[in-house]
């Protein structure tokens, strides 16, 4: 079965100031597979994937060469409505940063700032995330709490409920469990399972482990450029370039 | 997949293997009896080349499962035990398509019927030992495993018994010398395949309780 | 064993600091209320001076702090907040950034008597507002100003990036943003900025001394263009021009008093919802 493309990043050169971060990068993301990104500190995974969804618009003195093609359109053109992309693709951060608002005004928080004025069709939209991000449960008696006083684990599953509130094509993990205990860290990972059924996922983690247990596809990334890109469990057992082998192998990172 | 499905899938294949495995010697030791060419042929050139798929089939999927999931404790005793039955299984196959060519070539001449007879006894005993390990390793039951460790003893019993028979017949009879050495190879054959039952079975014993009793099933 | 000899000393020397700042203030709050109480009555408070300012109360000159202290925050407040939100969220770093913060700080270092005089030249004679209560709130608003820019800045750098990026990448605009997070989670932080500026307006007496207070006025302001008494002032002119000195001492100190009050009562109430604030969000 054919997989087809979700987003293809043609030729991506990418600087902060003077400083290349990314070079000549050439990448397709399927639809509704997982795919991973890994390498060691400093290859340029986060970088990459804040491309995605143009987030790095955010930092000072930053240039991007190249193209990333998304729905047919270059994301990077000058018609390009950011607003909207930044609604199709959606992200969830290394550290859980839940809004200081109840539970509740969370997930709905999405929805209000695309001007869903509906209460019902917005009580609907929060519950439906919330069990989609397998909180619903734990939650369901106490929806205008403050979100802060979830543990970790909740607040980061909140954070994932929060994104598809706004229906997403494709998710982005930015290193999702890098604060969380082993438990948490399995529970986000079977439902990073879960959601692949509907979303195209692209996770950055630095625990190529966890790249091997959930990922459809792997690119490792070294000092900006891809070394190499493919099916996870050819990858994880055949990789064809030697710096992958030594990465796998722990020679470094 | 998480690790316990994919491990489950594992699993699965393996029975899937083994099912065709002792599906073949039905086959071969039917076809023997009832004088079915077809049948003989059948596995010969049909199920063979299809247990070697199997075989590379479940060596992939093993790299696999370790490289993705560095399994631990019981599931990685599991996974090592499939590569190991697995391999064996192949042998066992091979073996049995030696039993379907020596089947062929007796279809023109049926040899004495009382070694005849301990043949299909000892097809009996093996079928049920291959069954009996196949079991030990779904349901996780090393009791199993134990009996069909000591059951070797018996096929092993029964082919010293033929042999002496068909010497014997061999030396009162030169012109029965082809039919003699196949009827041999067929029990040979048959006691290779109740070996690799009893691999199998200590298999199961280290995949579920961690001991090892290779080269010590006499012990028992 | 020296070291520890040495912290136990430097832990006492700051104790002992501490009690000069104490004893000053302790002093003070002593001092004023001490000689201020006895004043203090319902005719007092409510008022209005009779008898050449020897009989009667000082209704009008609470009256007019009170407006001055609310014409400064309500022309303020939006302006450095907005001048606050512009400098932290949307203009780019760099040069221009730190010259405009620079003369802020500048601004805030002005001798409160030039803004008095910037007042006067500028709100009473040029722009015709006369003597009144506009002049003097946007004389005092000037004056406050660097402080709530100061103190909004960094309640809204205070507010994690994190915040921010979250709520960009759900698809919200950068405004959507500060409305909606931003701000909220700043609020302390900027009601602390409103609540030293309370202190500050009210108690100021140069920036009104010519642009709106004045010794008498018959009855309370009828509007914002007219002239008003004010408690600072009212203070400084009964100790320097009143005609019957012991009497009008004893009034000074009972506006001191409410004065005081005034500030602390204003204080207590941004604290109560700064503190509101702060707990329901739980930082």
């Amino acid at each position: 079965m054919e997989n087809s493309i979700e987003i293809k990043a043609e030729e991506i050169n990418f600087y902060y100031g003077t400083k290349q971060a990314l070079k000549n990068i050439n990448l397709e993301i399927y639809e509704k597979q997982v795919t991973a990104l890994i390498g060691p500190s400093g290859c340029g995974k986060s970088t990459f994937i804040r491309l995605l969804n143009r987030m790095n618009d955010l930092i000072p003195h930053n240039r991007v060469e190249g193209k990333i093609y998304f729905e047919g359109q270059n994301i990077f053109e000058e018609n390009v409505d950011v607003v909207s992309l930044r609604r199709r693709v959606g992200m969830v951060f290394q550290k859980p940063n839940p809004f200081p608002k109840t539970i509740f005004e969370n997930v709905s928080y999405g929805l209000e700032v695309n001007r869903i004025r509906n209460k019902q069709t917005i009580e609907e939209k929060v519950i439906s995330s919330l069990n989609q991000a397998a909180l619903w449960k734990e939650v369901k008696d106490r929806l205008h709490d403050s979100a802060l006083g979830l543990s970790g684990g909740q607040q980061q599953r909140l954070c994932i409920a929060r994104c598809l509130a706004v229906e997403p094509h494709v998710i982005l993990f930015d290193e999702p469990c890098a604060s969380l205990d082993p438990i948490s860290t399995r529970s986000i990972e079977e439902l990073i399972l879960d959601l692949k059924k509907y979303y195209t996922i692209v996770i950055v983690t630095h625990n190529m482990q966890q790249a091997a247990r959930i990922s459809d596809f792997t690119a490792f990334l070294y000092l900006g450029e891809l070394i190499e890109f493919g099916p996870t469990e050819k990858l994880f057992t055949v990789p064809k370039q030697k710096m992958t082998e030594e990465y796998l192998t722990g020679k470094f990172g | 997949m998480l690790e316990e499905e994919k491990i489950a899938l594992l699993k699965r294949e393996l029975i899937e293997y083994a099912t065709l495995v002792e599906a073949m010697i039905d086959k071969s030791i039917r076809g023997l009896v009832n004088k079915e060419r077809d049948v003989l042929i059948e596995v010969i050139e049909k199920d063979e080349p299809k247990t070697n798929d199997f075989e590379i089939k479940l060596d992939e999927l093993c790299t696999v499962v370790i490289a993705q999931y560095q399994p631990k404790g019981k599931w990685l005793r599991t996974v090592l035990m499939v590569l190991k039955i697995n391999n064996d299984l192949e042998r066992m196959a091979d073996h049995v398509a030696n039993i379907a060519e020596s089947g062929l070539s007796l279809i023109e001449e049926r040899p004495t019927i009382k070694s005849f007879n301990e043949i299909l006894q000892m097809a009996e005993l093996t079928k049920g030992m291959l069954k009996k390990s196949i079991d030990s390793f779904v349901q996780e039951d090393s009791q199993l495993a134990y009996d069909v460790c000591t059951r070797d003893n018996m096929v092993d019993e029964l082919r010293n018994l033929a042999r002496k028979e068909i010497l014997g017949g061999m030396c009162v009879d030169a012109s029965t010398v082809e039919t003699s050495l196949n009827v041999l190879r067929i029990a040979r054959n048959l006691e290779r395949i109740a070996d690799l039952s009893t691999n199998i079975g200590e298999d199961v014993i280290f995949m579920v309780e961690g001991k090892v009793i290779k080269h010590k099933t006499d012990k028992i | 064993m020296k070291n520890k000899l040495t912290q136990h000393l430097g832990f006492l020397f700051l104790w002992i600091a501490i009690i000069p700042a104490l004893f000053f203030l302790g002093t003070i709050i002593y001092f004023v209320c001490v000689k201020g109480i006895s004043i203090i009555s319902w005719e007092f408070l409510t008022e209005v001076p009779r008898r050449g300012m020897t009989e009667g109360g000082v209704a009008p000159a609470i009256v007019g702090t009170l407006y001055l202290t609310m014409g400064a925050i309500l022309f303020s407040l939006p302006l450095g907040l907005a001048c606050a939100i512009y400098l932290c969220e949307y203009s780019p770093a760099g040069y221009v950034v730190n010259v405009i913060r620079m003369s802020i700080n500048n601004l805030a270092g002005v001798p409160s008597v030039v803004f008095g005089l910037f007042g006067l030249a500028v709100f009473v004679k040029f722009l015709g507002f006369g003597v009144s209560i506009l002049s003097g709130s946007l004389t005092l608003g000037i004056m406050v100003l660097p402080q709530i820019i100061s103190a909004s800045q960094e309640a809204l750098i205070a507010v994690p990036q994190s915040y921010r990026e979250a709520s960009l990448a759900l698809g919200a605009t950068h405004w959507q943003t500060i409305k909606k997070i931003v701000l909220p989670s700043a609020l302390p932080g900027i009601l602390t900025g409103v609540i030293l500026s309370i202190g500050r307006a009210a108690g100021e007496t140069a920036p009104i001394l010519f642009t709106a207070a004045t010794f008498y006025t018959r009855g309370y302001p009828d509007s914002i263009f007219s002239e008003v008494m004010a408690l600072p002032y009212h203070i400084y002119a009964l100790m320097t021009e009143g005609t019957h000195p012991e009497k009008q001492t004893e009034i000074a100190y009972g506006c001191a008093l409410i004065l005081m009050l005034l500030v602390l009562l204003m204080s207590a109430l941004a604290i109560f919802l700064r503190q509101r604030q702060r707990s329901f969000y739980g930082k």
